[in-house]
């Protein structure tokens, strides 16, 4: 490797890494990602300077491939809904994995690993690289609610995980003894080339397996699992290549995608463990006894307006994934506007999990322009709750159900930390109907007629309403 | 064997570094910081590259092509998508409201 080349990677990885520093704080993030991505330029830049290529063909075709890949990347990018984020960063990151595992497979089919350490790491490239695209397959076509929705499970899904796994290593295996093993297992003779096809195909099948049984709220820890999974495997053809940018960048992403996802599932308040294993844990998820008939207090916009405007001074809005679906993010909007017009506190309360990933809805609002300084994350607004005089739930249930806390019930909830709304002195839901949100789990709130209104209603209808009758009022 | 040993301290520290990195992350910023992580490790573009520029056979033509796309909407797409997010994110209103009051 040429020592200019080294040198620009290097350059290269501090811009990465001061790029992941400023990512850390809303001020600097921006500039965090732009720095992030001139180091990209630089280590391509570094990298056409290396490569020795004898046809002028080569280069016409990279220059197409990139522009191809780039093209596309930006016009998704460009074109995506905000709601529909999640998915595109699943897609992302999915063919990232199957770049990489097809980098390792040209690799052996050159013959270019020679030493056991250049084997293996190709090895963990293909199956960890094709694990990491077919499961951001599987996310995205969840997310985008086309296939697999919810959690799949099948009989014996178990023991096909296990014989696939085993499957797996057993094939590596082959390729590291040159093609010694599956023969002495009994079986006719399979070369390492032909065993890597089948390793390739056997880990996308495990991709696909591993995603399907886990619900979509778990998505998002999914992917960034899986982001970090894509991240391992660049390091590890780093290690085939012997390149330093593939090396550093992957080990960073590996080992920052690792933290960030224990970051999120504890926000969430779901443990890492239970979500991987969702596949051998799976059970059909109590849905409870359904409350029926039982008497709520059913609250017109008017009703709503006239307190908000009368009564109410201190007022804490929780928006949820209802609030996305129905793209009530405007009204919302006006309805901040107009209550702080008459001199009223509003302020935002975001659970982890509003939207469909931790930040999503904090996206969501700011794109409504809803300054991020009144967005509070759910440790800085619980203690808000005890002065609030109206806590304004819309579409949301999950995350203020206060059944999570309930040491006498085992719901698909329990133990994860909520918004205490019912400390404030009144509640008021913006809810289509009385159904029981994304866990299935029934809201003892709804039926508190003295402290609860409810207002049936689209999110958007339903807010502009308000709006109009806070006006009014 | 020295250059694998190499290899190996760099991987260390990196990984160590990583860790390091993130530790606490408002949750406002989880997304965006996994997409920003998620373009970075759009690298696996260079490693395209290389095998592509050695390439002297249909097989690893067509793979490597098709590796080069992957990895260039890997990049290209990530960063571009990570940028729209963090556009939205506006400073303070507080600083407006000082100018005019």
């Amino acid at each position: 490797m040429q020592v200019a080349t080294f040198l620009a990677y290097l350059v290269a990885a501090v811009l990465f890494i001061t790029g992941i520093r400023r990512l850390r704080k809303p001020g600097t993030a921006r500039s965090g990602n732009t720095i992030a991505a001139f180091g990209m330029v630089i280590a391509l830049v570094a990298t056409f300077l290396v490569v020795e290529v004898d046809a002028a063909w080569v280069w016409l075709l990279i220059g197409v491939g990139i522009l191809l890949g780039g093209v596309l990347g930006a016009a998704s990018a460009q074109m995506v809904p905000m709601t529909a984020m999640p998915q595109m960063v699943a897609a992302f990151n999915g063919v990232g994995g199957g770049c990489i595992a097809l980098v390792a497979l040209s690799e052996f089919y050159q013959g270019a690993a020679e030493t056991w350490v250049a084997v293996i790491s190709g090895l963990l490239t293909v199956v960890i690289g094709s694990v990491s695209f077919a499961g951001s397959i599987v996310a995205f076509t969840k997310l985008q609610e086309l296939a697999f929705t919810g959690s799949v499970v099948f009989p014996l899904q178990q023991v096909l995980n296990a014989l696939i796994f085993v499957g797996i290593l057993l094939l590596s295996a082959n390729v590291l003894a040159d093609g010694a093993i599956v023969e002495a297992v009994g079986a006719p003779f399979l070369s390492p080339l032909v065993s890597l096809y089948i390793l390739f195909a056997a880990s996308l099948v495990l991709g696909v397996l591993f995603v399907i049984p886990i619900g979509g709220a778990d998505m998002p820890i999914v992917i960034s699992l899986l982001n970090a999974f894509t991240g391992l495997a660049a390091a590890a053809s780093g290690f085939v290549l012997g390149n330093y940018a593939l090396l550093i960048g992957g080990t960073l992403v590996g080992a920052s995608g690792t933290i960030l996802t224990r970051l999120m599932s504890g926000a969430l308040g779901r443990p890492l463990g239970k979500i991987i294993f969702a596949g051998i844990t799976a059970t059909a998820t109590q849905k409870g006894d359904q409350q029926e008939d039982r008497e709520v207090h059913d609250a017109s916009p008017g009703e709503v307006g006239e307190y908000l405007s009368e009564e109410a001074n201190k007022i804490v809005i929780v928006p949820g994934y209802g609030l996305a679906v129905a793209q009530a993010q405007g009204p919302m909007h006006d309805l901040m506007e107009t209550l702080e017009s008459r001199g009223k506190e509003v302020l935002f309360g975001i659970h982890p999990v509003a939207g469909r990933m931790p930040g999503h809805m904090n996206v969501l609002l700011t794109e409504a322009g809803v300054p991020y300084d009144k967005l509070y994350d759910l440790e800085d607004i619980n203690p808000e709750f005890d002065d609030t005089d109206a806590a304004i739930i819309v579409g949301a249930n999950d995350v203020v159900n206060p059944a999570a806390n309930d040491p006498e019930q085992d719901t698909p909830i329990s133990g994860m930390p909520i918004l205490e709304v019912e400390k404030a002195k009144r509640v008021i839901f913006v809810k289509r109907s009385l159904s029981p949100g994304f866990a299935g789990v029934d809201n003892p709130l709804f039926y508190d007629t003295e402290k609860t209104m409810m207002l049936f209603s689209d999110a958007k209808q339903g807010l502009q309403e308000v709006v109009e009758a806070v006006k009014s009022a | 064997m020295e250059q694998l040993l190499v290899q190996l301290a760099i991987f260390i520290i990196a990984a160590f570094l990583g860790f390091e990195l993130i530790s606490r992350v408002p949750n406002l910023l989880h997304t965006p910081l996994m997409s920003a992580t998620n373009a970075i490790h759009g690298i696996v573009l260079v490693g395209a590259i290389i095998v592509f520029a050695t390439a002297d056979d249909t097989f690893t033509i067509v793979v490597g092509f098709i590796a080069i796309v992957l990895g260039a909407m890997n990049v290209i797409g990530g960063f571009w998508v990570t940028n729209r997010m963090l556009g939205m994110f506006r400073p303070p209103v507080k600083r407006v409201r000082k100018r005019k009051g």
